[in-house]
């Protein structure tokens, strides 16, 4: 039996009228301490998905089910990692992630908790950062925090809501080797929703693309069968992961939608060029800017 | 050299103002309205009161900053009871629709209503209690008009909540009560304040209404009965005191609000 499994989930949003149906008959198995990626258009119902997984979104039809009880609402064996970050900016580093703490292992004494708040810390590389607040951290800073949030709480799920779609492309790989890293070192169950092929592939043991919306739904999955750890650099040049990748892009083409051909005439900006470095005078302010289809008479100087 | 001609500049231009101001009432008390005592008079009628400002010669005649305090306090009472109801309110304006479709439009209604409309109004309801009414219905008075700021502020810093600090609410499984005291109180707060600064300049408002009404000691009721005595100059002398002290107020509630904007 699967340890997380959807089975005929179907989520759509509106009234009766008009209601878009954004997934349909989405049907996913994960075995325990699996990485799965699932990647989508953006818009095509990625974080509906992930939200039914965590519980914060409930699918109108079919079953989310977690090591076989069904899921009902959000849990503290579901940790995830929000696109946003969304930490609480009047907290510091660790006390937003001491918030999550204190929700789980209520029971603990005060050190031990801190402890495990440090070590978490410390694990995605901020201990330097500690006290500071959210508005002092850069998106990949934040994100970490984010991710050491989800971490701490241990949960058997780890949910990753395009963590790292907010950041710089520098960034984003040097985050994706720390999600690599902590995975191999701990080995939970994660499901990470990405809209980058290429992310989805290194990280991941099995990827799944999520066709365009509306009505969007789980194309075959592909398992990555590239040995581990594996070398961005590399990576790149052997064919089994060009074939994923091309595998994987050609079937989110395929699902997207034709699109249709749009005459339009364009319209060129009908303005002079003037100085502006002349300073204006005091009062009246500013001429009117000189529009050519104005101009009635043009000199020429020869 | 240009740096400090600005800063030269932003401190003399303000005098130039008080000094327009000066020049301008003179003119008026010499020419259109010669009751109004000029501002040498002024000064003359008022100096008993700033040289002496705690003196207590008698229940009407105090110095100006005995009075100012007796205002204050008055002023802190009624405003501590508009904060104590009006948080909660907003909260449940802002938490709950149908709190929010049940009471909005009577508080849009009552809220536009002078102070002076509200203190008979106090008085009435107040009239059992005797000696103690006047002084209760100054507290209504206060607490009703300075209200509404603090109510509505609340309820749009609760609204305005993003939905991703609910999310993480959500996603941590925190209680009902956890979610409103470690969640959407901290991120209200900035709101909250910004109500509480301007409830404080409404209160302060009030006060003088209240006492030039019920003929209690302060700022307020020495206003009333100095133009009662046809004192004129020592109105202006409570009308300076009483900008003064509002503009002290604000000033100091908008540095604990500019606190809690960092945070």
């Amino acid at each position: 039996m699967p340890f997380l499994e959807l089975k005929e989930v179907t989520k759509g949003f509106g009234a009766n009228g008009s209601r878009t149906e954004v997934l349909r008959n989405i049907n996913l198995q994960i075995e325990e301490g699996e990485f799965v990626a699932i990647v989508g258009y953006s818009g095509a119902g990625k974080t509906t998905l992930i939200n039914m997984i965590s519980g914060l979104a409930s699918p109108d039809s079919g079953q989310v089910s977690l090591g076989g009880k069904p899921i009902t609402g959000p849990a503290k064996d579901r940790g995830i990692v929000f696109q946003n970050y969304s930490l609480l900016p009047w907290l510091t580093v660790s006390e937003n992630i001491l918030l999550a703490v204190d929700q789980v292992f209520p029971d603990w004494p005060p050190e031990k908790k801190s402890h495990h708040v440090a070590s978490h810390v410390a694990k995605v590389n901020l201990s330097h950062a500690r006290d500071k607040r959210p508005a002092e951290l850069s998106g990949g800073m934040r994100q970490r925090v984010s991710v050491a949030r989800a971490l701490a709480m241990d949960p058997q799920v780890l949910l990753l809501d395009e963590p790292l779609s907010a950041l710089d492309a520098l960034t984003r790989a040097t985050l994706q080797d720390e999600i690599s890293r902590i995975w191999q070192d701990n080995r939970k169950t994660v499901v990470l929703i990405t809209n980058d092929p290429d992310e989805g592939i290194y990280l991941a043991d099995r990827i799944i693309p999520l066709s365009a919306g509306p009505g969007a739904t789980l194309g075959p999955s592909i398992p990555v069968d590239l040995h581990r750890p594996r070398d961005r650099k590399t990576l790149n040049q052997l064919t089994r992961f060009k074939e994923i990748r091309s595998q994987v892009i050609d079937y989110l083409l395929a699902s997207a939608p034709k699109r249709t051909e749009v005459q339009k005439t364009l319209i060129l900006p009908d303005i002079e060029p003037e100085d502006l470095s002349i300073p204006k005078p005091l009062m009246g302010g500013r001429k009117q800017p000189i529009r050519r289809g104005d101009i009635r008479r043009e000199s020429v100087e020869i | 050299m240009s740096n400090t001609l600005e800063k030269l500049k932003t401190a003399l231009l303000p005098l130039v103002g008080f000094a327009a101001a000066l020049t301008l009432w003179q003119a008026l008390s010499m020419t259109v309205s010669p009751d109004l005592p000029t501002p040498m008079k002024t000064w003359e009628e008022s100096r008993e009161y700033v040289f002496k400002p705690f003196a207590k010669r008698g229940e009407m005649d105090q110095g100006i900053l005995r009075f100012t305090w007796y205002s204050l306090i008055l002023v802190a009472k009624g405003y501590a009871i508009a904060l104590i109801i009006g948080t909660p309110i907003g909260f449940l304006l802002g938490l709950s629709k149908g709190f929010h479709s049940i009471f909005d439009p009577i508080i849009q209604i009552l809220r536009p209503v002078s102070p002076l409309a509200w203190l008979p109004l106090g008085l009435v309801l107040f009239l059992s209690a005797g000696k103690q009414a006047s002084e209760l219905g100054a507290l209504f008075t206060i607490a009703i008009c300075s209200m509404w700021p603090t109510v509505l502020n609340t309820a749009v810093g609760v609204r305005s909540i993003p939905q991703d600090y609910i999310n993480v609410a959500r996603a941590l499984k925190l209680s009902k009560a956890q979610t409103l005291m470690k969640v959407l109180l901290p991120a209200t707060l900035p709101y909250m304040f910004t109500g509480y600064r301007l409830s404080l300049g409404i209160a302060w408002l009030v006060i003088v209404a209240a006492e030039m009404l019920t003929g209690k000691p302060g700022v307020g009721g020495f206003l009333w009965q100095e133009y009662n005595a046809l004192n004129y100059a020592r109105i202006i002398l409570c009308i300076l005191t009483i900008g003064f002290v509002g503009f002290i107020l604000d000033r100091l509630m908008g540095l604990v609000e500019k606190r809690f904007k960092t945070a």
